[in-house]
């Protein structure tokens, strides 16, 4: 499979339903790419849980369960990391906007949590508006290196 | 596997056994209606055992803090039994360690309630 400049192959491109089953879907397939890089069974987890969170975004606030808009998934591995993007096809949103789920205000509201777990699990987060209408919620995990 | 919960009654307290997950979808609902249930009925003191819990997402935790604010704002308490690691990392995460009481000993937990 051809390299991209940073030795990343791409893996998985699928383009997914608006439905909570895409979410176990989307977890499965890149845990698969996961587990081929080496990751170990907490980083799995973390990983798995990231994606659930970014794919329940996309499903549930960005495509609000269109069956006329899909997610798109992609994960591109690499020997030492693995770079996973979805992305929706909803109405998009602006980072600032996200109240912070952190603040005494907002300890208690029932949601708001998502986007502060997957900046949690994973080493890098980026939030941007895809061209045309959507979010596309792109992540980077690290391999530890050994020892 | 969705979240199998049972409930069972020691002394004055309420305490309820959670094992599978408590996730976006039917165990978050089952969890929110199973709670919110209790609460009506009167149980004011509620010890939830997350010990055989798997994995909790975002929507579970939610649930976990819309039903401390049912079971709080009724004049109750709602209290947390045997957090594994991963699920104190997600109260760690999301700072709500200063919201929920935990104990990892269920006769301490008891205890607490008097």
């Amino acid at each position: 499979m051809a390299k991209n400049q940073t030795g990343e192959t791409v893996q998985v491109d699928e383009s997914l339903e608006s439905a909570l089953e895409s979410v176990d879907a989307a977890e499965a397939s890149v845990l698969g790419v996961a587990e081929a890089v080496g990751f170990p069974e907490d980083e799995l987890h973390r990983i798995g849980m990231a994606v659930r969170e970014a794919m329940v975004n996309a499903v549930v606030h960005g495509n609000r369960y269109s069956a006329r808009k899909k997610v798109r998934l992609k994960v591109l591995q690499a020997p030492d990391h693995i770079v996973i993007s979805v992305a929706d096809e909803g109405e998009g949103f602006e980072m600032h906007t996200v109240p912070d789920p952190l603040s005494e205000e907002n300890i208690l509201r029932h949601s708001g949590r998502g986007l502060l777990l997957i900046q949690a699990f994973m080493d890098e987060v980026s939030v941007a508006k895809t061209e045309g209408a959507g979010t596309e919620i792109k992540m980077v995990k690290r391999l530890a290196p050994a020892g | 596997m969705s979240v199998k919960l049972t409930t069972r009654q020691v002394g004055d307290v309420t305490v309820i056994d959670a094992s599978g997950r408590i996730t976006l979808g039917e165990g978050a609902s089952h969890f929110r209606d199973t709670i919110r249930e209790l609460a009506a009925k009167g149980n004011k003191k509620l010890l939830l055992n997350l010990g055989d819990v798997s994995y909790i997402d975002s929507s579970g935790i939610g649930e976990m803090v819309s039903s401390f604010t049912t079971v709080t704002n009724g004049g109750g308490s709602l209290k947390l039994l045997g957090l594994n690691k991963r699920v104190k990392d997600l109260l760690q995460i999301t700072k709500l360690y200063t919201v929920f009481e935990a104990f990892d000993d269920e006769a301490a937990a008891l205890r607490s309630f008097a």
